[in-house]
């Protein structure tokens, strides 16, 4: 035994004594995770948090949040004389006047793009695999949760320097919490201390986003990653994968390395934007006060389809009995976001009522074994995306020599005719992709010689595909539809009869399918050929 | 069935290739060393990041193509913490996939439903523990529970209310009163009617008191206004509004009827008034009426006129709250 085996035996010793940590670290040391590209992009959100709290900490260290009126004497010359928030003039100092302080705060607010776009492709990810299905559904929620609260942390991260940009981000806030019914002005009274913008606001909002939503966050977190600990990876299809095994390296050392490394790639690259992609400069923007503000006001990406929704909505208002009801902001601001918030946290349940489908499953679906999912998933990203473009029509107006009126009537009838043909030729794709997989596995691959045959016909050589690809892409389950009965025996209507029949049509529509190619098929090929 | 269909069957895990490095020692080596290079050069990164912190002076601007502009300390501080950070975690992947084990290994999963007995037990727990609580034959105690824990939540509530004062008439009421000036903003001059051009804009607030020097946000947030003035024979206003104007001049609050955003962009042809932030398009020469996008009312019109000195000054405060919607509001 060398003198560092010792060493190590002597600490796992040291631990195991006061824990009993061996058997569980044993076990868990040489846990398998299966190898895959888009199994890294949750590592991504995880890292890029690590890297806000790591930035964030330091910003900390020089920002004032505070809306006491100061005028600004600092370096950075065109804004000397001005007067201004602490808060802004603190970010003004971090900038110019903290050595590396620019690069924090750049590095901090990429992390933070980075962090959703994570998040979202993340979601996309286990959305399409049907990596959310039982027993992930507690995940999925999880996750939904960490995106919503995601979108708000980025918001209130943005607005705390209170410059002309953010600052009108808040009055746009403002304006939704008034619009709610009844309780809005009081509700828009007590966040904001008062009248907008008063002096409250960007204090108690700092409280919110650098200790109680991170402290929600890091919660969070844990929860959903001792779940993917504790569930196992879910692993795509292929040779000797089943729903009762997982493939792939052990914890140590590969993944730890791998992993490990991984976040030192994410960080450089962060570092790697920070230094070279200006980002916010709001020097460049001034000071907020509400009776300014320059044209091209855009938010981040990840509340850029709320404000497009906004901005394409119909001119709508309700006065009656001397109150108001501004759904102009109500329905795009609340009630939109709201519903699809809410059916993308229960679609798990949605889907396993509408298929009848209650049982376990660790193996992925590929998208295109699942048409049905895959579509509705097109349909609603279609639906953000023409939101998040019209969220950008100004920009968007400008730079391709458009009308403004264009532009929005384009996401007025888009936002409402795009996701039906999105899902129409979604679901063609994926059934087409099926019969090319089925053709596949009958024919083999096309090797692109051709040959004469001695009666003068040419035909083109197809070569076997292997054994492991065929079973790759023939491994999934074709469900049959759920035929609930709509009559017992004694030919009574049962109860809940009208939810059986939309369960009925709902999973035949789900069942329609390609059927896989099967061996007894390849064999009579063979027999043919 | 006639005929049992089969199915394609799983061949099972393909057999493991082995890499080159771990069959030639030399491949190894290089592999080793690749990494080693990469450790080295995150080394170099951490060095230049030291040097800029300590050497280079943070108010060098120079050119960059593409860039632009670029302050070299900063830029050199990020590039040297990039290339630090990038190549340890470049160094550890490719140690882990040159060098490490790369066989694949299979775990049994195990079905996370807990067998019969136990979840029966666990159910016999849970009632007789139930059961030893009393609590459904207890009605009393699990009632005035209810009713203690119900009232206790209501405390943060309570204490949240100092968060703000109540709105009152808050949201109704602005600066200006009959008879206020209009002053510049920037600047806090008055204006005369000559002061401004045909096709014209100004930016204005109401004078400030006697004896006061300072605006508030909060002021400016409901007391902004536009100035614009059109040829007369522009306007398409009803006799009462017509009266609210001045040689032309028309005066709007600047704040958006919709979401409070300044409407900042004036188009002098089309005399339109937008909002940047939602794209809602009023037209001045119909008293602000909106033309597009989300708004829903009007710009609020302020009523001026000039004093004896010749000022433009408001007759009459606003007639309507100005700004976004709120449930109160009458109109």
């Amino acid at each position: 035994m060398t003198a560092r085996e010792r060493i190590a035996g002597n600490v796992a010793g040291y631990v195991d004594d006061r824990t009993g940590a061996a058997k569980w670290m044993k076990k868990n040391l040489t846990k398998v995770f299966p190898d895959h590209w888009s199994f890294l992009l949750g590592e991504i959100c995880l890292y890029s948090f690590i890297i806000l709290l790591a930035s964030g900490t330091f910003l900390t260290f020089w920002f004032d949040p505070s809306m006491k009126e100061v005028v600004y004497d600092g370096a950075y010359e065109p804004l000397k004389g001005l007067e201004m928030s602490a808060a802004y003039a603190s970010t003004l100092d971090i900038s110019f006047e903290v050595r590396g302080g620019l690069l924090m705060r750049q590095i901090h607010h990429w992390a933070a793009l980075i962090f959703m776009v994570g998040i979202v492709v993340h979601l996309l990810r286990v959305y399409f695999t049907g990596a959310f299905r039982k027993p992930r559904e507690f995940n999925w929620i999880i996750g939904v949760g960490l995106l919503t609260l995601g979108i708000v942390e980025g918001f209130l991260g943005y607005s705390l320097p209170d410059d002309l940009l953010s600052g009108t981000g808040i009055r746009i806030a403002e304006a939704i919490i008034q619009a709610l019914p009844v309780v809005g002005s009081y509700l828009a009274f007590f966040a904001f201390g008062g009248a907008f913008p008063g002096d409250a606001f960007i204090p108690r909002i700092y409280t919110v986003h650098v200790l109680l939503l991170p402290g929600i966050f890091l919660a969070l977190i844990t929860v959903h990653l001792m779940l993917v600990w504790y569930q196992k990876h879910t692993q795509f299809p292929g040779p000797g994968r089943t729903e009762k095994n997982v493939v792939g390296y052990p914890l140590m050392p590969v993944y730890m390395a791998k992993a490990g490394g991984f976040f030192f790639i994410v960080f450089g690259v962060t570092a790697f934007l920070g230094a070279v992609a200006s980002i916010n400069p709001i020097w460049l923007y001034g000071p907020y006060t509400p009776g300014q503000i320059s044209a091209g006001s855009q938010p981040d990406w990840y509340m850029g389809w709320l404000d497009g929704l906004v901005r394409m909505s119909p001119p709508l208002e309700t006065h009656a009995f001397g109150y108001t009801i501004s759904w102009n902001i109500l329905i795009p601001g609340l009630i939109l976001p709201g519903i699809m918030f809410t059916l993308l946290a229960l679609y798990p349940f949605i889907e396993s009522w509408a298929t009848g489908d209650k049982r376990e499953h660790h193996l992925l679906d590929r998208p295109r074994n699942a048409p049905n999912r895959t579509a509705l998933g097109a349909m609603a990203l279609t639906f953000t995306i023409v939101s998040l473009l019209n969220g950008g029509n100004d920009i968007i107006a400008t730079t391709f020599d458009l009308t403004i009126n264009q532009m929005m009537w384009f996401s007025r009838i888009g936002v409402i005719v795009l996701p039906p043909i999105a899902f129409v030729i979604t679901k063609r794709i994926c059934l087409s992709l099926q019969r090319a997989d089925r053709e596949l596995v009958l024919h083999g691959r096309e090797t692109g010689r051709l040959v004469r045959l001695p009666h003068g016909e040419f035909v083109e050589v197809h070569e076997p595909i292997s054994p492991e690809k065929a079973w790759t892409l023939t491994s999934h389950e074709q469900l049959a539809p759920l035929e609930l009965p709509e009559f017992d025996g004694a030919g009574v209507r049962r109860p809940g009869a009208i939810k059986n029949k939309i369960r009925n049509r709902i999973s035949r529509a789900n069942a329609v399918a390609v059927p896989k190619a099967t061996e007894t098929e390849r064999k009579e090929l063979e027999g043919h050929h | 069935m006639s005929k049992e269909i089969e199915a394609i069957k799983d061949p099972g895990l393909p057999a493991h290739v082995h890499r080159r490095s771990d069959i030639d020692e030399k491949y190894a080596r290089r592999a080793e060393n690749q990494v080693a290079i990469l450790f080295l050069l995150s080394a170099l990164g951490t060095i230049l990041l030291i040097v800029s912190y300590i050497f280079i002076p943070d108010d060098i601007f120079v050119f960059i193509p593409l860039m632009g502009e670029q302050n070299i300390h900063q830029l050199l501080l990020g590039l040297g913490m990039a290339i630090a950070l990038f190549c340890i975690g470049a160094g550890l992947i490719h140690w882990a996939k040159t060098l490490m084990p790369d066989e694949e290994v299979i775990a049994e999963r195990h079905e996370f439903r807990s067998n019969d007995e136990d979840r029966a037990a666990f159910v016999k727990t849970v009632k007789s523990g139930a059961g030893a609580a009393g609590l459904g034959r207890r009605p009393l105690i699990k009632r005035t529970l209810g009713l203690a824990l119900g009232l206790s939540g209501l405390t943060p509530l309570l204490l949240l209310r100092d968060l703000g004062p109540l709105p009152k008439d808050e949201l109704e009421k602005t600066s200006w009163k009959k008879g206020t000036r209009l002053v510049t903003d920037p600047g806090d001059r008055p204006i005369k009617a000559s002061d401004l051009e045909v096709g014209a804009v100004a930016q204005t607030l109401p004078e400030l008191p006697a004896g006061e020097d300072h605006r508030s946000l909060n002021d400016i947030a409901k007391d902004a206004v536009l100035l614009i003035r059109l040829r007369p024979e522009d306007f398409n206003l009803d006799d009462e509004r017509l009266s609210w104007t001045h040689e032309g001049i028309i005066a709007f609050s600047k704040i958006c009827s919709h979401m409070g955003c300044a409407v900042a962009l004036y188009e002098q042809q089309t005399k339109h008034l937008l909002c940047p932030c939602h794209q809602s398009t009023f037209d001045v020469t119909r008293a602000a009426k909106v033309i597009f996008g989300p708004a829903a009312r009007p710009l609020p019109q302020l009523a001026i006129t000039v004093d004896e000195e010749g000022y433009l000054i408001a007759q009459a405060p606003f007639n309507e709250p100005v700004g976004p919607s709120f449930w109160e509001r009458s109109s």
